[in-house]
């Protein structure tokens, strides 16, 4: 099966040591982590995982069991890049002297969906978000003014069909587990949300 | 903690103090009426034992261990037990919390390093949680898919004082689903592909054992008539010599089993995880077949084999609903297959083993004896090895409970500790360990604590003055190039009499029965060295990259 990139969700509880226990899953089969996104969630004390990695759906598949396993994972979901909407958050600092004189910094932003975040006398830093070409683009017009420092987010992906975790949350409070929950009949026939 | 550990029914302990862990140690001074502390020679054994404790007993095994060195001690239990699905409830004690991450003496990192191999793990800093840490270990530990659980408490929280509120068993956490909801379409789907199948066959494993489905397992096997077949950790889930259970599977099984996966028609697998020891090849394993996969983990469905239909859920609950529906069948064609291996099977291999006539005393002739004694009623404990082969092979075993290995990660040094551990589970029961020279050299220091508690296990050394099965492997595989498996052992009658344990060592077919007849009926522990020929073979034998159609006789 061929490798792409997949959006791997993951919804846990907040607690202490989880981020190896799930990072282990990865890094014992020799699978690089693209990206790692953890915050918390829409949902008091529940933390949600996004991580990027490229590798065949049938390996997804078993890695995301793998992680749901783990005693405090409530969820695991995985996607294609087609069925997520994502974005990376960059910033840029550069001489603000340097800017000021060399660059039309209305047109910089206008063209490359740029903000500016502050400006300082010595300093300034713009802020863009997309996905990694864009993002890159800004790195490559900025560097031949001197770009001092740059940083980009880890990827963050909301699920286009998705209805949310809000109402699952409460099932899982439930002592039994209710039906939807665990919706295992997904399971074989390749659909797009994995879950248990 | 003391009293959290009585309220879930713990009375043995198998542990090691040490300075991070005194205070617990101080504790239990006045609890030793409650709780039996077995105080083992090495914290690897203290592991083990534990694990022995559990599979006889089906309860959780409790382990204590000091930090640094007493906790990494544990690791190999721990990825063990992991592997091998055993409940566990490990504690360690930890450098004081405000030392945490300065190399403070006897500080390791335990949590980080026991990740990979616990089911779940906990640092506690605080005294305060520990009612409810522990009450979460035990549930986690027993609950679903069993497995270790490691909580490792700081100092300062041992000898904190807090107001205790009594304790409440814990039996939800939000975050964990132990066991999957049965889906009664999967069910239906499984029986009628079983009630259509000309050939079925199935493969069981621990599972059924862990869920204490044994009933429901023979219930399900008789009804069906379907041949049965079971892995190394699934032996004597049902008994050896019942009608329909063939025999054992994977790279040391029967021959029959092996060759006919690749020939029935519906596979069906109860509690077991398709290891790369049982299928052999993977893209030849049992390609003709629909699988059925009955398991508790969802993790274990499709992992190695895709299933046709998945049955998830507890078996103790799948089998009855699945054995409501299929007809009764007796499959009398399809049994005269497997009747035809085996007999093929006595003819090159089993017969010579059990009965050789001359020569060196063979490594079968000794279970062939010893089954003579114990009626297949014993516990048979072993390590790791030719001899494990040949005990698994050949042990009779009537009971549930009675096989007690190191499976899934082989780890040579079990037997001795987990045989400790597995009497103190079934204290009514004969508890017989076999080990090889070389095994029994990684643990031999647990002949100690079998001196200190007065315990009666039988120990039987299969020695053949080699570590074989790595020397059966350079005999078959590198044109005999014995590269560092030509081992020197000392007298083992004589260590064992240093620690107070009689023995007596044979190499003669006259004396093994007399042997064997001493040590069965000697009061207390024994140890009995089995003089064995050095260059046996254990056959049959799936070589590894092979199908199981391909096991090899010689
Ligand atoms: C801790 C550990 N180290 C190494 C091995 C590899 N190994 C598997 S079987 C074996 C030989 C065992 O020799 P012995 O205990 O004498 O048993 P025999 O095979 O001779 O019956 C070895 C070294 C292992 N399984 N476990
Ligand atoms: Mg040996």
């Amino acid at each position: 099966m061929e490798k792409q990139e997949y959006n791997i969700t993951v919804y846990t509880e907040n607690q202490i040591g989880l981020l190896s226990r799930i990072a282990i899953i990865f890094t014992r089969r020799k699978i690089n982590i693209e990206s790692l996104n953890t915050s918390p969630s829409e949902i008091d004390s529940i933390h949600r995982f996004n991580i990027v990695i490229s590798e065949s759906e049938d390996v997804v598949r078993k890695l995301c069991r793998q992680i749901e396993k783990q005693v405090e994972v409530l969820k695991v979901y995985f996607h294609t890049n087609e069925d997520v909407i994502w974005q990376e958050l960059a910033l840029y600092k550069v001489s603000t002297d340097v800017i000021a004189e060399k660059v039309s910094v209305e047109r910089l932003l206008r063209e490359n969906g740029a903000r500016v975040v502050v400006i300082r006398k010595d300093y300034t830093v713009f802020e863009t978000t997309g996905h990694r070409e864009e993002t890159d683009t800004l790195i490559s017009i900025l560097q031949p003014y001197g770009l001092i420092e740059f940083v980009r987010s880890a990827r963050v992906a909301i699920i286009k069909d998705s209805d949310g975790f809000n109402s699952k949350i409460r099932e899982f409070e439930r002592l039994e587990p209710g039906e939807e929950v665990i919706e295992n009949e997904y399971l074989n026939q390749g659909q797009k949300v994995f879950t248990m | 903690m003391l009293d959290a550990l009585i309220a879930e029914g713990v009375d043995t302990i198998f542990g090691y103090p040490g300075g991070a862990i005194m205070p617990i140690y101080d504790a239990l001074f006045d609890y030793s009426d409650k709780l039996n502390h077995i105080l083992v020679r090495h914290e690897q054994g203290g592991i083990h034992a534990g694990q022995g404790y559990a599979r006889t007993s089906g309860k959780v095994g409790v382990v204590f261990a000091t930090s640094g060195p007493g906790a990494t001690n544990l690791v190999t239990g721990l990825a063990d037990a992991q592997i091998d699905s055993t409940p566990l409830v490990c504690i360690t004690g930890q450098v004081f919390a405000h030392l945490l991450g300065t190399d403070a003496f006897q500080e390791t990192d335990v949590i980080n390093i026991t990740t990979p191999v616990t089911k779940w793990n906990y640092q506690v800093t605080d005294a305060t949680e520990i009612p409810e840490v522990l009450a979460k270990a035990f549930y986690i530990a027993k609950s679903g898919r069993p497995g270790p659980v490691l909580i490792d408490i700081t100092k300062n929280a041992q000898i904190q004082k807090f107001s205790y509120e009594g304790y409440t068993k814990c039996d939800h956490i939000r975050s964990y689903r132990p066991k999957p909801i049965v889906r009664p379409q999967y069910i239906q789907q499984a029986a009628e592909l079983i009630n259509n199948a000309k050939r079925p066959f199935i493969i069981w494993g621990q599972g059924v054992i862990l869920g204490s489905a044994e009933d429901e397992f023979k219930a399900f096997v008789e009804k069906s008539g379907i041949p049965a077949a079971w892995t190394i950790l699934g032996a004597g889930a049902i008994p050896t010599d019942h009608p329909l259970n063939v025999g054992m599977l994977g790279m040391h099984g029967n021959y029959g089993p092996n060759v006919l996966t690749n020939e029935c028609d519906v596979l069906i697998a109860i509690g077991m995880r398709f290891d790369d020891r049982v299928t052999g090849r993977l893209d030849k394993y049992a390609k003709q077949a629909k699988v059925v996969h009955l398991d508790i983990d969802p993790a274990e469905i499709d992992k190695n084999v895709k299933s046709t239909v998945p049955v998830w859920g507890d078996c103790k609950e799948t089998l009855p609903l699945l054995t409501a529906l299929i007809e009764p069948k007796t499959h009398t064609k399809w049994h005269e297959r497997f009747d035809d291996y085996s007999q093929q099977e006595y003819d090159a291999v089993i017969h010579a083993e059990l009965n050789p006539a001359s020569g060196e005393l063979t490594m079968g002739e000794v279970i062939k004896q010893l089954n003579e004694l114990t009626k297949g009623e014993a516990v048979i404990v072993t390590d790791v090895g030719q001899h494990q082969m040949v005990a698994c092979r050949y042990a009779i075993l009537n009971k549930t409970r009675s096989n007690i290995t190191s499976g899934g990660l082989g780890t040579m040094g079990f037997a001795l500790p987990a045989a400790i551990g597995a009497k103190f589970g079934a204290q009514e029961r004969d508890v017989i360990a076999i080990i090889g020279d070389g095994g029994f050299q990684m643990t031999l220091q647990e002949l100690g604590t079998i001196m200190q508690t007065g315990i009666d296990i039988k120990i039987i050394i299969l020695n053949n003055k080699f570590l074989g099965m790595v020397r059966q492997w350079q005999e078959l595989f590198n044109e005999r190039r014995y590269s560092f498996v030509d081992i020197e052992s000392p007298d083992f009658v004589a260590v064992a009499a240093a620690y107070k344990i009689p023995g007596k060592c044979v190499s003669d077919r006259a004396d093994l029965a007399g042997a064997l007849k001493e040590m069965m009926e000697s009061k207390g522990s024994y140890l009995l060295e089995v003089m064995v020929t050095k260059e046996n073979n254990v056959f049959p034998m799936v070589p590894q990259g092979c199908s199981v159609a391909e096991i090899r006789l010689k």
